[in-house]
């Protein structure tokens, strides 16, 4: 897997420099410490903020602008950012009305997050995105890691927070988009960190890893290929399974790339997905097909479904202006 | 069982304890990252060695400080430089010991100092001791250190801490993990060292090693 490298750990800023001169319109780049605002934050609203790893654009900082993130706090290649870059995004951008951190379910997240809201000198509020559904969920373990069901948590509350709701009702309503999202994905190969000589997940021709994480951690477990309606029709019933059945609730159902599978590909999956919930009597109330939240140059893909409510649905419609997610008015 | 060592020869202590601690991470830094990819992401060693490289830098301004404020720095930088997991578990572990630093440093006021920054640790990543995670050589080292120092000299209760700490980096290899990533490879991670228990033990072997040499005392390997 060659690379595209200046120095390999200079990637994820040479990257990000990159990002902030095409969207010079909308975003800005801080360097120390790093972070990505608004060009023209609004303190008046709450200020919504996430983070994380790199490697998965155009999240978070893809999705910085109207309607969605006010800030993005990217870390290190797969790696936490740090509470000084978490501090300083949220005082460049938040005002009176306070802070929502929408946090992926990983203990560095978790961690770096929390003591970043303890020195933050404001009202904070933290939801933690948990969609994953190929990791059980126990008192035992860390919970289920968060994944491509991020970006709906963001367009629900950064579209709250845009019309002007207060701190606790955007946090529930991103509580209740994580409560209604669920995803299951599948690598058909692994991914290699700039700074790193080999792949994350090393795989044979013919091999998947279903449950995969977005990090090409290893999943559920390492089974041959099969054809593209038994894959959907597998990660389909995990999702399901957990999510309950909609009833008569409609679900956006969420076709992901992780950054190697052609869009052709991510479509030929779609329908595959459009067909099977089309039998189990499930109905399709919104579509989004593509590149998200990926996992470097992995190949594969995740589905995600969300029981839309009807408050959700208009949440969802809402005009965003982002450079990774744009529609509306 | 006198003081660690001499007041004002403290934070001269601390600094070649920085420095060999460092020293340790950066040479290891490839086999860091082989633990981390067998059951994680594979960047413990490239996260740490960003630490390591940051606390040298600093290292001049360090000295310049009262040693329980160099702790404090030297934490607050961890956690800044590496990011990711294992910066706030080790930076709140510094900046709890430069918190509770006691005035007068007797091996038995440092060896509780040292118990409850363990717990501290333990309370940042709501985790225990039995989960495969640094825990598992921090929390056993900081015991056998006081319950040793108590009753011995602080070559032996130096040498107790590095036992342990093999011992409980050894004792993570069988487990099944229930904290950080290599949690979500469940029973996979059965077999393997828990890498942060592995950086953990470098990091304790350095310093034991250090203060055994300003006290003349042989360590053995």
């Amino acid at each position: 897997m060659s690379k595209f490298l200046n120095e390999p750990r200079d990637a994820v800023v040479e990257g990000l420099r990159g990002f902030a001169r095409c969207h010079a319109d909308e975003v800005v780049l801080n360097e120390r410490p790093r972070f990505v605002r608004r060009r023209n934050p609004n303190r008046n609203k709450v200020g919504v903020i996430s983070g994380g790893g790199s490697g998965h654009e155009p999240l978070h900082a893809g999705y910085v602008g109207f309607g969605m993130l006010d800030a993005a706090v990217p870390g290190e290649v797969f790696s936490s950012p740090s509470p000084d870059q978490i501090l300083a995004a949220a005082q460049a951008v938040a005002g009176s009305p306070g802070v929502l951190f929408i946090v992926k379910n990983y203990s560095g997240d978790v961690m770096n997050f929390e003591m970043a809201a303890e020195m933050f000198d404001g009202e904070t509020r933290r939801v933690l995105v948990e969609d994953d559904v190929a990791v059980e969920n126990s008192t035992y373990t860390v919970g289920r890691r968060g994944v491509a069901g991020t970006l709906v948590v963001e367009k629900i509350a950064g579209a709250a927070a845009e019309q002007g709701a207060d701190l606790e009702t955007c946090a529930r309503l991103a509580e209740e988009a994580i409560a209604r999202t669920r995803t299951m994905g599948v690598a058909l190969g692994g991914c290699r960190v700039p700074t790193a000589d080999r792949p994350n997940l090393e795989m044979a021709p013919g091999e998947m890893e279903l449950g995969v994480g977005i990090h090409g951690e290893p999943g559920r477990r390492r089974v041959p290929l099969q054809k593209a309606d038994a894959i959907v029709s597998e990660l389909l019933d995990a999702v399901l399974q957990d999510l309950g059945t909609p009833g008569d609730e409609p679900v956006l159902l969420f076709v992901n790339g992780f950054g190697g599978t052609p869009l052709m590909e991510l479509y030929l999956l779609y329908d595959a997905a459009c067909r099977i919930l089309d039998e189990r009597k499930v109905k399709i109330c919104r579509s989004l097909v593509g590149n998200y939240v990926t996992s470097l140059e992995m190949p594969g893909a995740s589905v995600t479904l969300t029981r839309m409510s009807d408050p959700m649905l208009t949440l969802w419609d809402a005009p965003v202006r982002t450079p990774g997610l744009r529609w509306g008015g | 069982m006198g003081r660690m060592s001499p007041p004002d020869g403290d934070i001269a202590v601390f600094l070649h304890c920085l420095q060999a601690v460092c020293g340790e991470l950066l040479a290891n830094e490839a086999e860091l990252s082989a633990l981390d990819r067998a059951i994680g992401d594979g960047d413990h060693g490239a996260n740490l060695c960003r630490a390591a490289h940051a606390l040298l830098e600093a290292a001049d301004d360090l000295s310049s400080l009262p040693l329980p404020k160099a702790l404090e720095r030297a934490g607050m930088l961890v956690v800044t430089s590496v990011g990711g997991a294992s910066g706030p578990l080790y930076g709140t572990m510094l900046m709890a010991l430069g918190r509770a630093w006691p005035q007068d440093a007797t091996a038995g006021a440092v060896a509780d100092v040292l118990e409850q920054a363990m717990e501290a640790v333990g309370r940042r990543g709501r985790s225990t001791v039995g989960e495969k995670t640094m825990l598992d050589v921090l929390v056993p080292a900081a015991r056998a250190f006081r319950e040793s120092v108590a009753s011995g000299s602080l070559g032996a209760a130096l040498q107790a801490m590095v036992d342990a700490a093999d011992s409980g980096l050894a004792a993570t290899r069988p487990m099944r993990a229930t904290k950080g990533r290599a949690a979500y490879v469940g029973e996979r991670s059965i077999g393997h060292l828990d890498p942060g228990a592995a950086s953990a033990r470098l990091c304790l072997r350095a310093v034991a090693r250090v203060l055994c040499e300003s006290g003349s005392k042989e360590l053995r390997s």
